[in-house]
């Protein structure tokens, strides 16, 4: 048990005040947001027949599960992993990704929009609009419609975008996975309205009051295995658009004159790799990631090419049933 | 973020270790556009550093093109699209923010001021520790502070900042704000708000934000962000006796039986006796399980899994209490309710409550009064509308633990959802539970239902008619309770007009007075199917929620709804008592189909056209419907 509790501190404390032990096991903010998220966990787990949890394999994920095996220790995980895999993701989170569940017996469902690879979409062939909209969206509803999800949790988070820090923590899906963003339901104290008519759902987002600072600072306290693509690196990229794209595999066709660059980089969001781009770092380790976080000057989604694609984008796409 | 620019690795690790001390304070900011709540909101995220280089870059750009600030930051711009919104048309909702210093994290519900965001404002207020309300100095106390502070004492914040703003534009003058300061205490008491602290600004200049300002030389108190920073509200939540509503058991395996659950108050050790509320059994705990390892105490707010002693049936929705003071236990209270729905609360219709871990039917029996938000004046209610705070007395289908809400937020908030669009309709306080409910118990009859039905070799079953007036519904349910008869079986009817001439003739028609009429006719179809009787009831009953709730006061396969349709044209041409004509000509109000809706069954037991067959075939049918269930 790390952070602001120290249970142990009691045992050899027979003298103790009333008000000391007040003192003593005052919950830090990262032990409330911990508390929070379990229990949404759990409410999640006690009101749906059938709950998933989205994992993207990048570090709100990472934290996201590690708070699921916390809400339900000593029991297993009562849900499935679900990812839904675009086959554009850096090789490095898909080795990732199959070790964490293999370390942790996890029950990973990976899917694949099959009609996507059928027609040939990628991010290079037909645009990250594209791209996203049949392989990330399209496949999501189909993997949920597929298993018959009523409940999906996932690790997006307030402070990231506009449209999100308006959105519920229990959000309500149309049948046809659509966001009302004008028509949510009021959502009071602790209380999660889950109920739902059949075919309908909820997305969870049990990290939506947590920060990007909230989530490295917890990743820290309690060693949480993330992706290596977060630390600095010497990794072959190109730079296009002002951005540093790796050159994960070759199915990434160079321009005239692009040759790929040996560039020590590292990543602070992850995606598929011809739409995220990598920022030019020597933080190899996780303080050195923290400390350039808490110097960082710019926003984290500015490596993210799909919030650029147009001005109310998120909150679109989220219409259309992206998480 | 408050991090100096130039950190070594041994920087970083103390810094994270300083993270680890760090607690976290939620506030709500309440006032409306025109009192600067927006530019506060920027200018504390400005102040802790929270705004990047990229965002900054954009509020320059948009505070030359679209700022009212004189070529200077309009810091307003950067608490996003309120503007946009309004332009789009969306509802304007809570929106959650998150900053933080050396001392604290805070998340703010930002909430919109107006009265039509009263609901909006309830929900930010909900998850508050604190509630910052401002006034423009300039205007002094106005009718929305009143509303803002009456619904923040209702929400049970206890910790207010009296924010006057915009003191740059009254010469930062003593007297002005010594003015306000007496003016808001007045009432302050009015509405239950014990204590506040008044801090004269400027959110835009900066004045007593984040340091005491040389503007303001008479001023002592703290400015707003120290006190932000060292304000205690959740000093009695430890205090408190223990309440644990669980939310789910946890049962890995044969050998490990546990409750997991968030402690909402109270301390918890190994070995204390705890009492499982409603059953009262007790037993002592003997671990306090988490990930982390067994903990030897554990706080309001941790999350964890506790195990018992004994074996004692406790299940979700039930909660553990400390044995010497366990909370109440009840199934009717009075409480305070904000209605949050378009359609509006009707007092006798059936929802749903969601207390603490609980979900369970009821209704609300009597709304005593509503309150205005912005006088605080009491006013006779029969139903509550959107925005709209009534003070009810609550009844439940069967008892939930509880505390007061004043006493402990948790126990005793609640929320309602309706029972056929699913969507959260109203938030509830409990302010006392009634002792009736503990006075009134069932008294257990010797002669059951079962002895009724079986004296009389039946099955007994509600038909229950709706349609539109003139659609024949007593028409043909007069012909089936003639076949029934005939064929031997007890029966009685229930008709729409005939008990408007006894037990509801204190009823209008208006739709407070539909509900209550159907709950009441439901209920004494209830005591009749009790007694062993086949009922027929013939009522418009317009409401879907109303046919639900009689459907679900008896058993599964006890009740048939009968769609008696025909259309409107034809119901009208009919007219047999005459009372289309008299709507048509005004002189009959809330007439069903004509000025007041119909809700179609969604899914009757069986759909009578009486346009298109007789109503001795349309009673076949009813007796076959009833022959196929076993009932004759």
């Amino acid at each position: 048990m790390l952070g602001g509790l120290r249970p142990h501190s009691m045992s050899n404390g027979a003298t103790m005040t009333y008000a000391s032990v007040l003192s003593l096991h005052r919950l830090t903010h990262l032990r409330r947001l911990e508390s929070e998220s379990i229990q949404i966990m759990r409410e999640v787990v006690a009101q749906f027949r059938n709950p998933a949890m989205l994992y993207s394999v990048g570090k709100d994920s990472a934290v996201m599960l590690h708070l699921a095996l916390k809400a339900f220790h000593p029991s297993k995980l009562p849900f499935p992993l679900l990812h839904v895999d675009t086959t554009w993701k850096f090789r490095e989170m898909i080795a990732f990704r199959d070790q964490r569940a293999a370390d942790l017996g996890l029950d990973l469902l990976v899917h694949v929009n099959q009609d996507g690879v059928d027609q040939g979409i990628g991010p290079v062939s037909h645009g990250s609009a594209v791209h996203t909209d049949v392989m990330k969206t399209q496949g999501l509803k189909q993997a949920l419609d597929k298993y018959g999800f009523d409940a999906a949790f996932g690790g997006a988070r307030r402070d990231e975008e506009k449209s999100r820090a308006k959105e519920r923590v229990f959000s309500f899906r149309s049948a046809a996975h659509r966001w009302d963003p004008k028509n949510q339901r009021p959502e009071l104290w602790n209380q999660y309205n889950g109920r739902i008519h059949k075919g309908e759902s909820i997305r969870v987002f049990p990290l939506s009051n947590w920060t990007e600072l909230d989530i490295w600072q917890y990743i820290f306290l309690e060693s949480i295995p993330v992706v290596p693509l977060y630390f600095a690196a010497p990794r072959p990229v190109v730079e296009r658009d002002g951005a540093l794209i790796m050159v994960d595999d070759d199915r990434l066709p160079l321009l005239p004159g692009e040759t790929p660059q040996m560039r020590t980089v590292r990543f602070r969001t992850l995606g598929c790799y011809p739409l995220t781009g990598a920022i030019e770092s020597e933080a190899d380790t996780l303080q050195a990631v923290i400390r350039e976080m808490l110097v960082s000057t710019t926003s984290e989604r500015q490596g993210r090419v799909i919030d650029r694609d147009g001005g109310a984008s998120m909150e679109a796409k989220k219409q259309e049933g992206y998480f | 973020m408050n991090a100096p620019l130039d950190l070594s690795l041994e920087d970083v690790a103390a810094y994270l270790r300083t993270q680890e001390e760090k607690d976290l304070l939620r506030f709500i900011t309440c006032g409306s556009v025109d009192d600067g709540k927006s530019t506060l909101i920027g200018r504390l995220l400005y102040d802790t550093k929270l705004i990047l280089e990229d965002q900054m870059a954009a509020l320059e750009k948009d505070s030359a093109t679209q700022g009212t600030t004189g070529g200077g930051i309009d810091f307003a711009l950067l608490v996003d699209g309120l503007a946009a919104e309004r332009e789009q048309g969306i509802t304007i909702d809570v929106a959650y923010r998150f900053f933080t210093t050396e001392k604290r994290k805070f998340i703010v519900s930002d909430t919109p001021g107006h009265e039509q965001y009263t609901r909006n404002m309830a929900t930010g207020a909900s998850t508050a520790e604190v509630a910052v309300i401002l006034i423009d100095a300039r205007k002094g106390v106005l009718t929305q502070t009143r509303r803002h502070s009456y619904i923040v004492s209702l929400m049970g914040i206890r910790d207010v900042v009296l924010a006057v703003n915009k003191m740059d534009l009254v010469d930062f003058s003593q007297d002005t704000f010594d003015a306000i300061v007496a003016d808001y205490a007045a009432f302050a008491a009015q509405v239950g708000i014990e204590r506040f602290t008044a801090i004269p600004l400027s959110a835009k200049e900066g004045d007593n934000m984040i340091a005491p300002s040389p503007r303001t030389p008479w001023y002592d108190g703290p400015a707003l962000l120290p006190f932000l920073e060292t304000v205690e509200p959740r000093r009695d939540i430890a205090d408190k006796p223990f309440r644990f509503p669980v939310q789910w058991v946890n049962r890995p395996n044969q050998d490990f039986r546990g409750f997991s659950g968030t402690i909402a108050s109270g301390i918890l050790r190994p070995g204390d006796l705890v009492t499982a509320q409603p059953s009262g059994r007790s037993s002592r705990v003997s671990r306090i399980v988490t990930f982390d390892g067994d903990l030897d105490v554990a706080v309001a707010g941790q999350a964890v899994t506790i195990v018992l002693a004994d074996e004692i049936d406790i299940s979700r929705g039930d909660a553990l209490c400390a044995a010497d003071a366990p909370c109440g236990v009840t199934d009717q209270f009075a409480a305070h309710i904000l209605w949050m729905n378009e359609a509006a609360l009707m007092p006798g219709r059936h929802y749903l409550f969601r207390l603490g871990t609980g979900q369970v039917g009821g209704q609300i029996t009597e709304l005593k009064h509503k309150v205005n938000v912005n006088t605080l004046e009491h006013q006779a209610a029969k139903h509550l509308d959107l925005n709209e705070v009534g003070f009810c007395n609550v009844a439940l289908d069967h008892a939930l633990p509880f505390d007061a809400y004043a006493d402990n937020r948790e126990m005793g908030a609640f929320i309602i959802v309706d029972r056929l669009t699913n969507a959260t309709v109203g938030a509830g306080m409990i302010e006392f539970g009634l002792r009736r409910a503990t006075n009134i118990a069932w008294h257990d009859m010797e002669i059951t239902k079962d002895a009724h039905a079986r004296q009389k070799g039946q099955k007994p079953c509600v038909l229950w008619f709706t349609g539109l007036s003139g659609a024949g519904k007593s028409t043909v349910a007069n012909l089936v309770e003639k076949r029934l008869h005939a064929l031997g079986r007890h029966t009685y009817s229930l008709d729409g007009d005939n008990v408007r001439h006894g037990l509801n003739k204190d009823l209008g028609f208006t739709e407070d007075d539909r509900v209550e009429n159907i709950r009441r006719v439901a209920e004494v179809a209830k005591l009749f199917v009790d007694a062993g009787l086949i009922v027929v009831c013939s009522f418009i009953s317009p409401f879907r929620n109303e046919r639900q709730m009689a459907r679900e006061l008896v058993e599964d396969g006890e009740f048939f709804e009968v769609f008696v349709d025909a259309p409107l044209a034809v119901c009208a041409e009919r007219d047999p008592k005459g009372l289309y004509k008299k709507a048509q000509e005004g002189k009959i109000k809330n007439f069903t189909g004509i000025d007041s809706p119909y809700e179609a069954p969604e899914n009757p037991e069986l759909v009578l056209n009486t346009a298109e067959d007789t109503a001795e075939a349309l009673a076949d049918r009813v007796i076959a419907l009833l022959r196929e269930n076993g009932h004759i």
